[in-house]
């Protein structure tokens, strides 16, 4: 498969936050999931792979391009974006679709327009008048009208209804349809990604914990709830994020060690944000 | 074609898709010579994952249901064999399950089971 996208060791140091030594890779035409609790490192990542910072170490590869030797074809099959607008607030949208021109020579106007036109924004508005989805609309619509290869979303879809949330899952489908083109997605809104995501990358603190297909993260673990004086010495090995309560316990189990269970468990099949969960309350009790 | 997905499902996704493309091939609303859709028509279609419908179509095509050629899509495949070895199968496992089922009620171990199932296989074939 040809990647659009090659992550190779990259590490950040920051006063008071590290990325450590994070490497993934982006088949054309799929969408990866990048995933974690907040401050875990999500728009670090982006911002060095959209070239805004620059890393201590690693090399990124987009559609073949490095950002230091080829800056300007490396940005420019980049889409972004981010949690806030990025548009200035006096403007109105005839004015950011003459800049947006002018700045990219593959803009197509036409296709801006259609966007437009076709999810009703106000062209009379000023942008500082706009509601959260319009921004985000607009945002998508300045994407869409160039001929991007990799959409890097940082929280897109952040006080969004669900709807709206719904909406742009569509958009992202269809902007991977063709096969050509790919989608990075941070969020920690995790039922946005739990049906559409390809890829699962799920960081806390800087440095991976899980990174593989959806799929098989979710077939890899089960959720376990029962009793805690049936958890015997083995159990407690395996079982990742006990979270225990008054009458019982939830954890999650590496599926190949069902054969640890005895009957008196249940089991279920978890959803990713149980993973997170679990995986999560493990650091923490282990860090105490 | 029609596929309906259902989170409270015991299968995951892409064993739902699975079975109900085949569940419409055994019973004739899709026809043999048909060409389903592409694996990311389906996965826009129907908001899943483009590895979830591959998948989905790689089992489909491994269990003899369907054949894909690239770049002309998948074609479905006559049903005869399948069908009857499915349904041999099925009365195969229900049989093994009752045969277990059994077996747990008075404790014995698998391998006893196992050794029980050899004995008989090899007497059959004397």
């Amino acid at each position: 498969m040809e990647e659009i996208l090659i992550v190779e060791n990259i590490s950040k140091h920051y006063n008071d936050f590290t990325l450590k030594d994070i490497s993934f890779t982006l088949p054309k035409g799929y969408i990866m999931g990048y995933i974690g609790q907040n401050g875990a490192g999500k728009t670090t990542t982006l911002n060095l792979i959209t070239g805004m910072c620059k890393s201590d170490s690693g090399t990124i590869t987009i559609n073949g391009e490095t950002c230091s030797k080829n800056p300007i074809a490396y940005k420019k099959s980049i889409g972004y974006i981010g949690d806030s607008s990025y548009f200035p607030v006096t403007m109105k949208i005839k004015e950011i679709r003459t800049i947006l021109k002018n700045f990219y020579p593959d803009f197509d106007k036409d296709k801006f327009d259609q966007r437009v036109s076709e999810w009703n924004l106000p062209v009379n508005k000023k942008i500082a008048d706009f509601s959260r989805g319009m921004k985000v609309k607009l945002m998508f619509a300045a994407v869409f009208a160039r001929d991007t290869k990799l959409l890097i979303l940082d929280e897109a879809t952040n006080g969004l209804d669900t709807v709206m949330r719904a909406d742009i899952l569509k958009l992202l489908q269809e902007y991977i349809a063709d096969g050509e083109r790919s989608v990075l997605f941070s969020t920690h809104i995790l039922s946005d990604l739990e049906q559409i995501a390809d890829y699962i990358f799920f960081i806390n603190d800087g440095k991976k914990i899980l990174y593989d297909m959806k799929d098989e993260i979710l077939e890899n673990f089960l959720l376990v709830k029962g009793d805690l004086n049936e958890i015997d010495q083995n159990l407690t090995k395996e079982l990742i994020g006990i979270e225990k309560n008054q009458f019982g316990f939830e954890a999650i189990l590496p599926t190949d060690k069902a054969t640890l269970l005895s009957k008196n468990f249940i089991l279920e099949k978890p959803n990713i944000d149980q993973i997170v969960i679990h995986y999560i309350r493990d650091i923490q009790s282990k860090q105490k | 074609m029609k596929i309906l997905l259902s989170n409270q499902s015991e299968l995951p996704i892409y064993a739902q898709i699975k079975e109900q493309i085949k569940e419409q091939i055994l019973n004739g609303q899709i026809k043999e010579g048909e060409i389903l859709p592409s694996i990311r028509q389906l996965a826009k279609e129907i908001g899943v994952s483009v590895i979830t419908t591959t998948r989905a179509y790689n089992d489909l095509e491994t269990e003899g249901f369907i054949a894909t050629m690239r770049g002309k899509g998948s074609i479905v495949l006559s049903v005869e064999n399948n069908f009857l070895r499915e349904q041999y199968l099925k009365r195969i496992e229900s049989g093994l399950m009752t045969a277990i089922e059994t077996a747990k009620v008075i404790h014995m171990s698998e391998q006893e089971l196992l050794t029980i199932c050899s004995q008989l296989w090899k007497e059959k074939e004397t």
